[in-house]
């Protein structure tokens, strides 16, 4: 495949391998933090740890969109399907995540409300299984897989009687579409759309992982480098990155997603930390320059203001972390229209993805790792997104440790 | 056929939409299946009016396979819910190297469907089992209220017999067989995926839907020591491979390399972030036979039109955890597990 084929290249790659392994100064250790679920998913599906020196450690970052959505913002979603009745439109990758197991009361009381509305779940029964969007819709619940929002606004068109909310999750690269989505409906007068907007921001995050303590106080988390995001950087550019390198003393590399992209970023960084230079260097010159998408910067501007303080799966409560619908377009924001309230909710205690998503602890070092926690009975969310880091290194990864348990695992 | 009709006026097949008298057991009912099914599927068995169909005795090891059909939408690209309904059930008949002999077909009809649309599909089932060779024997037609169904459901169920001396099964992979596929992998499940109302994007793919049984007996008159067959369906070929490494209690090694796939389908794979080896195909197999018999099974496959693009595509090796692993064109290995959740309804 043209422009495809070229990035994955098994020469190139092996060569590139090499140069690395000459540049890595003897007894130091290169931990490299890439920050985006695509990264992740391309480093374990193409076993790009493997080509790579064991001094050189990748360290699974929080950039999946999934994962870190926090379990309240999945129940909220799933109250509105279920005692709000509201079309949910959501990509397919939120379908799974598990809810709080307490989800069945809130359908409990919508059986009061609305008695013709659902059959009982199975919450509401006693047993305590997890929800999930899936369930709900099995349930009865109306929720419509989209591939983008576009496709929620469709819905809406199509269904004027109904209310239909469009459950929006994502980085920057997914924020100027659900903008696009709301201009829309402001223009046609869509009084039936809107969108429960859970949109975060990157460079928040970043700075999140870098004051955790864990990583200030050196040690516990040590954090050599970063993998820039790739996709994201097209839109936000390369220029928010140079406070990390600055501020933090932290190099960064911008990387596309094909696996050349990352071999090219760490030898990139390699020689950063050799070096002893903290700089925002862009390997992904083809898609991202210093300024970003200026026009999709403009409509999430107009569109979106930022929330004071969200909640991260994995990180907590981030200042400044997300957006949420500007004022100027309140009739649009699911949040308003139907008063939804945010109770937060504690993770699976067996559940090590908070961990998992600072860096702090790897996949196979959770005890629900493969044992009750699969890509077919996910516990985490760190399992259920094929960018995340335990089902990227479940699907591919495993089969290393079973045929050579001493070996790291990347 | 040609005789006279019982009927005042015939079925309005250009206009008319199926109501619930067409399932009643009623005159409407019996003159549907006069003018539709039984002027379709026209066969000695079904002239019989009867409500079961009597076979002439079969000689050897009898077998039975049944497939439902839901596609959405009934009509894609390369094929329809008709043929697909008799390939489908004809392909698990055919995947232990029987011979199939005959079909049922049930019908699950939505009130309000388009009898035109039901005609178009009962011709595509009727041509696809002429081209066969296996008719379809006895059937049954339900009607469901409006809103209760989704246009057309086709069960269809297979009968066919085994050649003596052939001994197939998902059980029966050997460490050091080779692994063949006969063409070119996913274009049923793209061609479907290309027209869902979400998704619509233009392209040239078109569904593989065929009936594989005539493959079948070739390959077998190549090498009758064929281990396993299986028509990599929903789930695609990780899938099917991964059932067969589970039931032989072995692993394997695909070499990327090797794996047939068309350039549109990859790239609709890349930009959607599928991958082709989970989707769907519906007129490929894949075949497992000892490593010395490889090059014979692959030369009788490319010699009949549905396996032209026929490969060997890797190797069953021994694994105490049953792992169907690949050897990346990037140069690592890699684990190619099964498929988790759907990667897409209603395809079949």
């Amino acid at each position: 495949m043209k422009f495809v084929d070229e990035f994955r290249d098994g020469e190139v790659a092996r060569a590139l391998a090499r140069t690395i392994a000459t540049e890595l100064q003897p007894g130091r250790e290169y931990r490299i933090m890439e920050f985006c679920g695509g990264h992740t998913h391309a480093i374990s599906r193409y076993g790009i740890a493997e080509l790579l020196p064991a001094a050189i450690r990748f360290i699974h970052g929080p950039g999946c969109p999934v994962c870190v959505l926090p379990i309240g913002r999945i129940d909220n979603a799933i109250d509105l399907a279920t005692r709000r009745g509201v079309i949910l439109c959501t990509y397919g990758d939120t379908l799974r995540v598990p809810a709080s197991k307490g989800m069945g009361q809130s359908t409990e009381r919508a059986q009061h409300a609305n008695p013709n509305d659902l059959h009982p779940p199975e919450g509401a029964r006693g047993e305590a299984t997890p929800m999930s969007l899936l369930k709900a819709k099995a349930q009865g619940a109306d929720i419509r897989m989209v591939y983008s929002s576009a496709d929620a606004l469709k819905i809406a068109r199509d269904n004027p009687q109904r209310e239909v909310v469009f459950f929006a999750i994502g980085f920057e690269t997914t924020t100027p579409p659900t903008a696009v989505a709301i201009q829309a409906a402001a223009r046609e007068g869509l009084t039936n759309f809107s969108v429960f907007c859970n949109h975060v921001l990157t460079p928040a995050a970043i700075q999140n992982i870098l004051d955790a303590p864990q990583v200030r106080r050196l040690g516990t988390v040590p954090l050599d480098a970063f993998i820039g995001p790739s996709h994201v950087s097209t839109i936000i550019g390369s220029q928010p990155y140079e406070f990390f390198a600055e501020e933090y003393q932290k190099p960064v590399v911008i990387a596309g997603f094909e696996p050349l992209d990352v071999l090219q970023a760490t030898l990139m960084l390699v020689r950063q930390v050799n070096e002893g230079r903290c700089e925002v260097e862009n390997e992904f010159s083809r898609a991202v320059t210093r300024e970003g998408n200026r026009k999709a910067q403009k409509l999430v501007a107009e569109v979106f203001e930022l929330r004071p303080s969200f909640e991260w799966r994995g990180l907590g409560e981030v200042p400044y972390g997300a957006l949420r619908i500007h004022r100027r377009y309140q009739d649009f924001d699911a949040e308003r229209r139907f008063g939804l309230e945010y109770h937060a909710v504690p993770d699976n205690k067996a559940c090590e993805c908070g961990a998992i998503l600072r860096g702090v602890t790897t996949p196979k070092d959770c005890k629900a790792f493969g044992t009750v926690c699969t890509p077919q009975t996910p516990i985490g969310s760190c399992m259920v997104s094929n960018e995340g880091a335990c089902a990227a290194y479940y699907s591919y990864g495993r089969y290393r440790d079973a045929a050579k348990p001493e070996e790291r695992a990347a | 056929m040609s005789r006279r009709s019982d009927y005042l006026r015939p079925v309005d097949f250009k206009h008319g939409l199926v109501d619930l008298s067409h399932g009643a057991g009623g005159r409407a009912m019996a003159q549907l299946i006069e003018e539709l099914f039984l002027a379709e599927f026209d066969n000695e068995y079904l002239r019989q009016a009867n409500d079961q169909a009597k076979l002439a005795e079969l000689k050897g090891r009898v077998v039975m396979a049944t497939d439902s059909h839901v596609v959405s939408p009934l009509f894609f690209p390369g094929g329809d819910i008709g043929c697909l309904s008799v390939h489908g059930t004809l392909n698990d008949v055919a995947m232990c190297g029987a011979r199939p002999v005959a079909l049922s077909a049930g019908f699950i009809l939505e009130e309000g469907f388009a009898l035109a649309d039901l005609r178009r599909i009962v011709r595509s089932m009727a041509q696809a089992a002429r081209e066969a060779g296996v008719p379809i024997v006895t059937g049954d037609t339900k009607v469901v209220e409006r809103g209760k169904g989704d246009g057309v459901f086709i069960t269809t169920t297979g009968i066919g017999v085994v050649p003596e001396g052939v001994e197939i099964s998902g059980d029966r992979a050997r460490p050091g067989d080779a692994i063949l596929v006969s063409g070119y992998l996913g274009d049923h499940g793209m061609a479907i995926l290309s027209l869902r109302e979400n998704l619509q994007f233009a392209t040239s793919i078109v569904s593989d839907t065929a009936a594989l049984h005539e493959l079948v007996a070739a390959m077998l008159a190549a090498v009758p020591g064929i281990g396993v067959l299986r028509d990599p369906t929903r789930g695609g070929l990780a899938t099917t491979l991964n059932e067969i490494a589970r039931q032989s209690g072995v692993g394997m090694v695909l070499e990327e390399r090797a794996l047939p796939v068309r350039e549109e389908v990859a790239a609709a794979c890349e930009l959607l972030g599928l991958d082709p080896l989970y989707v769907a195909n519906e007129g490929k197999l894949v075949a497992i036979c000892s490593a010395a018999d490889a090059q014979a099974l692959l030369a009788a496959m490319r010699a009949h039109p549905l396996g032209r693009d026929a490969a060997i595509v890797g190797q069953v090796i021994e694994d105490s955890q049953h792992f169907v692993q690949m050897e990346t064109a990037f140069g690592g290995r890699r684990v190619v597990d099964w498929l988790t959740g759907e990667q897409l309804p209603r395809i079949c």
